[in-house]
């Protein structure tokens, strides 16, 4: 599904990724792990299409197809979707009615209709009870006021209405208690199909104890310096990262 | 001619027509003798360094409009806000339009000023209130003071709340090739007091206008009073708002302003606190585009302890635009203990588009919270990227954020209809497609 080949880039002449090789196929799960700094939120926004980072190496694909020339939004209908570590409030747009345009706008890229009223509160009934998200959430403005735990289940929320092919959750685990953290990684679990593939960013392994990779990587300044199962990711919670760096130097 | 000779001369002519016997034509005869010493005011002066009248002063505006024009409701109805029944006071080219009006008597006046003017029964308050907190020096407030006629007239009694808002409606029918307009309203809530109000200036035709509009408000102790100003006019429509303010204790005046149109705007909006525990709000929704001109000049004078005053002004500036905010708080040393907030944010979406914000307090009381902060800026690149990764396009998404980025100020407009369409309008001025009903 998501081929990533020799990617290298960079923000300001500055370069962060220095040559990723990555490929997630059809109902894996992936987790890419890191010290800080080490270029995973970077890998997650390229991915994703923002403009402020160059690639000026190698390629991203989905499905064979080079999403160099992608705007994010073209991404976006093209079935990725990335949650945010620190979501945009944004006051009077209520979580609902912009679930409405996003969702709206990615049928009209399609050239599809307006997605029918009933269809669309049957759809926001039906995910909100899957994440145990209250009516009146639905409501308020979209992240305005939100705790830490709200933001982030709001995050899974528009995922699960977007449905998307290839889901990047960027630290999303950053800031949760651990109730919050189980709802948020039930949803993420419930979303899961053979058909979809999901790529957890985190710095620590707990969030990987309710979201079950099937591969973890290590990444280390700009690079991909160990791969595994998920053992991998205990392993670094006993050893810490300097282990990995020790072993990346030698 | 010049139109400062051409008013002088016409103060005459003006006063063939109004009884000059009452005493009221004193403050008038006052008032022109000021605006003769003072004339328009020029860009020399601080307080207009950024908004000039020249090009005004060059129009030859008829002063007094020659015939009565008449109006269909259904051509005009979307001036009004329909969705819901209010009081009205209609004018057409300045002259009273009961056809398009509901005035009412009925426990409470909302009628003319005209009437106040002449009827006995309204001397009393009249001699009270009226240019009681007027300028009289200011020089356009002076010059509506001369030729004070015309305009709504509102008294509410004590603990009287009307029925529903009270609109002001000046329609420009363009019967005249310019026209001058000075609508003159005096507002008197008394003590505990309610009162709502929208006010808009509408031309219909492409033919010039400059108003030049003085509004009294008066509100008693506990009185309460929203005041809403919708500015969406043509492109050849120029309004010089001056609008003053006297609260006494525990009163709450708020004055919501929207500009989204209109060649040249001057809001002079002034409030002046009498007593203790008062809030005085300023709200501000301003987007502009083309060549438009707003400027915002606000003055709160805190003189009694124990009070506070918000202030919230947002700008969309596109095209050649510009815009000015100057926020004026003076703090008397005997007002201990005011809370004063000022904030305005503006956004810069043209290269071309200038925006003027200045800040300006003198604060005399040492025990006082004052806060202001201005901001100009571009929207936020990762606000953007957020929305786009949700598959709203860079156009539309942009669109998005303005809207929030204005539509924050709105949480305070009470009438839920108005609200609504304030929202609209917003939305439309931005060109987007929200996908979704308001």
């Amino acid at each position: 599904m998501l081929k990533i080949n020799n990617l290298h880039a960079s923000v300001e002449d500055k370069d962060i990724l220095k040559g990723i090789n990555l490929q997630v196929n059809a109902g894996e799960v992936h987790a890419i792990m890191g010290p800080n700094g080490s270029g995973k939120s970077t890998l997650a926004s390229v991915i994703a299409g923002k403009e402020e980072f160059e690639v000026t190496q190698g390629s991203v694909e989905l499905d064979g197809e080079d999403l160099e020339d992608s705007a994010p939004e073209e991404r976006a209908h093209k079935g990725i979707f990335m949650s945010f570590q620190y979501p945009v409030e944004i006051p009077g747009v209520s979580v609902t009615n912009f679930m409405k345009t996003a969702i709206n706008e990615s049928r009209k890229a399609r050239g599809l209709e307006d997605m029918p009223a009933n269809e669309m509160l049957k759809l926001i009934r039906e995910k909100s009870e899957m994440l145990e998200i209250d009516r009146k959430f639905l409501s308020r403005s979209l992240n305005e006021g939100f705790s830490g735990g709200e933001k982030k289940r709001n995050e899974i929320f528009q995922m699960a209405m977007l449905e998307p092919k290839l889901a990047i959750l960027d630290e999303t685990d950053s800031g949760l208690d651990i109730d919050a953290l189980r709802i948020v990684a039930n949803g993420v679990n419930k979303l899961k199909s053979k058909d979809n593939a999901v790529i957890v960013i985190t710095h620590y392994q707990r969030l990987l104890e309710y979201i079950v990779p099937d591969f973890v990587h290590v990444l280390h300044d700009g690079k991909i310096v160990k791969s595994g199962g998920k053992e991998l990711a205990f392993q670094l919670e006993e050893k810490g990262y300097d282990w990995i760096k020790n072993e990346a130097v030698v | 001619m010049d139109l400062k000779d051409k008013l002088i001369a016409s103060f005459m002519a003006f006063e063939n027509n109004v009884d000059i016997d009452h005493p009221v034509h004193d403050v008038r005869t006052e008032a022109i003798k000021n605006f003769e010493t003072k004339g328009f005011p020029s860009k020399k002066e601080e307080a207009w360094k950024y908004t000039s009248l020249n090009s005004l002063q060059k129009i030859d505006f008829s002063i007094f409009p020659k015939e009565v024009n008449a109006l269909e409701y259904r051509d005009v109805k979307k001036y009004f806000l329909h969705e819901i029944d209010t009081y009205k006071i209609v004018f057409i080219d300045g002259i009273y339009s009961s056809y398009l009006s509901e005035t009412t008597h009925d426990g409470v006046d909302i009628c003319l000023m005209s009437s106040a003017l002449t009827k006995p029964m309204y001397k009393q308050v009249i001699d009270v209130y009226f240019n009681k907190v007027a300028s009289k020096d200011e020089s356009l407030t002076t010059l509506n003071t001369a030729f004070s006629r015309e305009g709504a007239y509102i008294y509410i009694p004590k603990s009287k709340m009307p029925k529903k808002p009270v609109e002001i409606l000046h329609f420009a029918t363009g019967n005249e090739a310019s026209l001058l307009l000075q609508p003159r309203n005096l507002i008197i809530a008394e003590e505990n007091a309610e009162l709502q109000i929208i006010e808009r200036h509408q031309s219909l035709t492409s033919n010039e206008v400059l108003t030049n509009s003085v509004t009294e408000i008066f509100a008693g102790k506990n009185a309460i009073v929203d005041y809403y100003k919708v500015q969406n006019d043509a492109s050849t429509a120029s309004l010089i708002d001056n609008t003053y303010i006297s609260q006494k204790d525990t009163s709450v005046v708020k004055v919501h302003t929207f500009s989204f149109g209109g060649k040249l705007t001057r809001n002079n909006l002034n409030f002046y606190q009498n007593g203790e525990h008062i809030d005085s709000t300023m709200k501000g929704v301003t987007i502009l585009g083309e060549k438009q001109h707003v400027d915002h000049y606000t003055l709160v004078h805190h003189q009694q302890p124990n009070c506070e005053s918000h202030q919230d002004y947002k700008g969309i500036y596109g095209d050649s635009s510009t815009g000015v905010f100057n926020g004026k708080i003076y703090v008397d040393k005997i007002a201990q203990k005011t809370d004063a907030f000022q904030q305005n944010n503006n956004i810069l979406i043209s290269d071309k588009a200038t925006i003027n914000t200045k800040p300006q307090l003198e604060i005399f009381a040492d025990d006082v919270k004052c806060s202001h902060g201005c901001t100009i800026g571009q929207l936020d690149e990762d606000a953007l990227f957020y929305l786009q990764t949700r598959g709203i396009p860079k156009k539309e998404a942009r669109a998005l954020l303005m809207y929030a980025f204005a539509n924050n100020v709105l949480e305070s407009v009470r009438i839920p209809e108005l609200k609504t369409r304030i929202n609209k309008l917003i939305a439309n001025k931005l060109g987007v497609r929200l996908g979704f009903d308001l």
